[in-house]
């Protein structure tokens, strides 16, 4: 009986052809290889995303007056609402981090190399259609730093020359970030960005079938236009063995704990926010960006201002650009990573300015920190033994928001330097002049401080060091002496 | 180039005839269809870019009476933006910090940061503006204290109008596109 049924379906489906064409292909034994499984890895994590977004997009209401509201009756009220937020929040950010895998393992395997470059193009398109997918994603959790993380983006479009502001509206759908900004990008989240990667996917997956998997490199092995194809064909005929169900065993294993892993940090982690609701007018919020775009985040703070334009609208141009034209300017020789140093060292530095400047970004030592005057105490050992004037100078440090820039004790601000040792680094004039008339990110506070507030200040700031260390001298006053 | 009137012979009796007749039923159909595009698609793409096609639609807005605002001192103000949908919720109110110097001087400034449009926070012990993204700070009469923003913070025309402030207002202050 299910013979017969199969057979029915296989005769009008042809199954068995759909099959050697696709899962059932050849590829080189040499790609059975846990390298080999980030690829199907950030697969999974694509139809996880869009089951889970289907069962969300049941609940939520991507209107600006409501969606924070239906965000919280998922995470509170919506039966098992939490566990799918959660599941979709992590799904996001391993699919960006497998992705980010698969894209470096096949960067060092030499796999955009004739005649894969197809590939490598479309897969460099949808790596940003997914960090697309994460930014407009972020969005949707429309909080306030969904709201400011909107305020940045328009900001940066307004830095585009001739057609800014006709970009920043584009961006907004309207003059302010409103309720028709929220539909754009939830139109974006849902339908558009989605479609883009299916469409590439599909064509990224078309390319693996027609063009092959990249073999396992060897050093010494150097790919030329000429014999390439005859080589890969000659692998194929002699050893090639079908990919179901001989080589998918380590995709399935791979793609199984990864879920584990999903669901694991989902049920350990839970939902992130929102965080507080969407109102322009709680002014009292720090905006931060989701992790991926912490060093974004991170080098908008400590590029200097004069080659920040250009960093922001010119240098991903180039550098995406670098990118997906990488097999047309190094399309032939060596695969291995051994006989490509180069891109090893590219490689390392990636992620070792990515990483720092996403740990940077993680406590942000660039913002000040807003309650810091108000909220930190003053170390006792600092006020121990002061003088009455230097005690004043001690309450003014606090009101005067000094230690929103400027730490004591470890506690405030890591914009200006620490002020624990000042007095080993600046003179009583240097203090004066500094708090008066400022100088380099330190704003002058001349008009805001009556001299006798300056003085007392500069006295307390005087009394700033340790026993042991002399207090700073005036080289110029003593060279005249002698 | 010898073609068939299209009346000669019935199609499929001479083969010639035939494919020259298919090519112009392709090539009216192609271009009816090119047509068709361009009635969905110019609409389409009017309808998506209208941004490039819009006109300002700023106007003058009431922050309140002038004894909301005492003198020398610096308060935050929330307007409703004039371009409102009913739908926008809480997102239509839109804070600014207005500046009383005194009498009828005033300075109204956007809560943006020029920077990248982080909300900045008025200080009143240091009389600096702080932004909390990226460490801009301004100083009480909105110009630029220190910090990556590359100009002084947004300031609104303003006038004062039947004992009431009023700023010149209607669109998200940006670099290209400022109050």
């Amino acid at each position: 009986m299910l013979r017969s049924i199969a057979l029915w379906l296989e005769e009008r489906l042809h199954l068995v052809k759909l099959f050697q064409a696709t899962g059932g292909h050849k590829v080189p034994p040499s790609t059975n290889s846990w390298f080999y499984v980030f690829g199907s890895g950030t697969l999974l994590c694509f139809i996880l995303q869009i089951v889970t977004g289907i069962c969300l997009a049941f609940v939520y209401v991507p209107s600006t007056s409501q969606a924070w509201a239906s965000l919280q009756y998922l995470n509170n009220q919506q039966f098992l609402g939490w566990f799918l937020r959660a599941v979709h929040n992590w799904g996001s950010i391993f699919m960006v981090g497998i992705m980010t895998l698969h894209l470096v393992q096949t960067f060092l395997f030499g796999a955009f190399k004739y005649p894969r470059e197809l590939t490598w193009v479309s897969g460099c398109f949808l790596f940003l259609c997914t960090l697309g997918m994460a930014f407009t994603g972020q969005i949707l959790r429309f909080d306030q730093d969904a709201y400011w993380g909107l305020g940045i983006g328009a900001s940066i479009m307004g830095r585009v020359p001739f057609i800014g502001a006709e970009l920043v509206h584009l961006m907004l759908a309207g003059s302010f970030i409103a309720g028709e900004t929220l539909s754009r990008f939830f139109s974006l989240h849902v339908f558009v960005v989605p479609g883009l990667i299916i469409a590439l996917l599909s064509l990224h997956l078309r390319l693996v079938l027609t063009k092959g998997i990249n073999e396992y490199p060897k050093p010494g092995y150097v790919v030329r236009k000429e014999s390439y194809e005859t080589e890969y064909e000659e692998v194929i005929e002699k050893t090639g063995v079908p990919f179901v169900p001989n080589v998918i065993g380590k995709d399935l294993i791979f793609s199984g704990f990864l879920i584990v892993a999903i669901v694991t940090c989902a049920l350990v982690f839970g939902p992130q926010g929102p965080s507080g609701p969407p109102n322009p007018t709680l002014i009292h919020t720090a905006p931060a960006p989701d992790f991926y775009f912490l060093p974004i985040y991170a080098i908008l703070a400590l590029l200097p201002a004069y080659m920040e334009t250009f960093l922001l609208l010119v240098a991903p141009v180039l550098g995406i650009a670098a990118l997906i034209l990488l097999p047309f300017y190094s399309g032939t020789g060596e695969k291995h990573f051994r006989r490509r140093p180069m891109a090893v060292v590219i490689v390392l530095l990636a992620f070792l300015t990515v990483g720092v400047l996403a740990y940077l970004g993680t406590f942000a030592p660039w913002s000040p920190h807003m309650d810091a005057w108000s909220g930190a105490a003053t170390p006792p050992a600092y006020v121990k033994g002061r003088t009455p004037l230097e005690l004043r100078g001690a309450v003014l440090i606090q009101s005067k928001q000094c230690r929103n820039c400027h730490s004591l004790g470890d506690e405030g601000g890591l914009r200006g330097p620490a002020l624990d040792t000042v007095a080993t680094r600046l003179t009583r004039d240097q203090l004066i002049r500094q708090v008066i008339q400022g100088s380099g990110n330190m704003p002058a506070y001349g008009k805001n401080l009556h001299p006798a507030e300056v003085t007392a200040l500069v006295a307390f700031m005087q009394t700033l060091r340790p026993s042991y260390e002399p207090e700073a001298k005036d080289s110029s006053q003593q060279a005249n002496i002698r | 180039m010898k073609q068939a009137s299209p009346g000669a012979a019935p199609t499929g009796a001479a083969p010639a005839t035939g494919v020259s007749r298919r090519n112009i039923l392709l090539k009216v159909g192609a271009g009816l269809n090119g047509l068709a595009a361009l009635l969905i698609g110019v609409p389409l793409l009017g309808y998506v870019l209208s941004s490039f096609t819009r006109k300002s639609q700023d106007s003058w807005i009431s922050l309140g009476p002038l004894d909301h605002f005492p003198q020398g001192e610096t308060r935050l103000a929330v307007y409703r933006n004039p371009v409102s949908k009913p739908w926008d919720g809480d997102t239509a109110e839109v804070p600014c910090w207005v500046r009383r110097i005194e009498g009828d001087a005033f300075q109204v400034f956007a809560i943006n940061c020029t920077h990248l449009g982080c909300p900045v926070r008025w200080f009143q012990e240091s009389r600096l503006f702080m932004c909390p993204c990226h460490g801009g700070a301004f100083y009480e009469d909105g110009s630029h204290a220190s910090g990556p923003p590359p100009r002084g913070l947004f300031e609104y025309q303003h006038k004062v109008e039947s004992g009431e402030l009023k700023v010149l207002g209607g669109h998200l202050p940006t670099l290209a596109e400022p109050l």
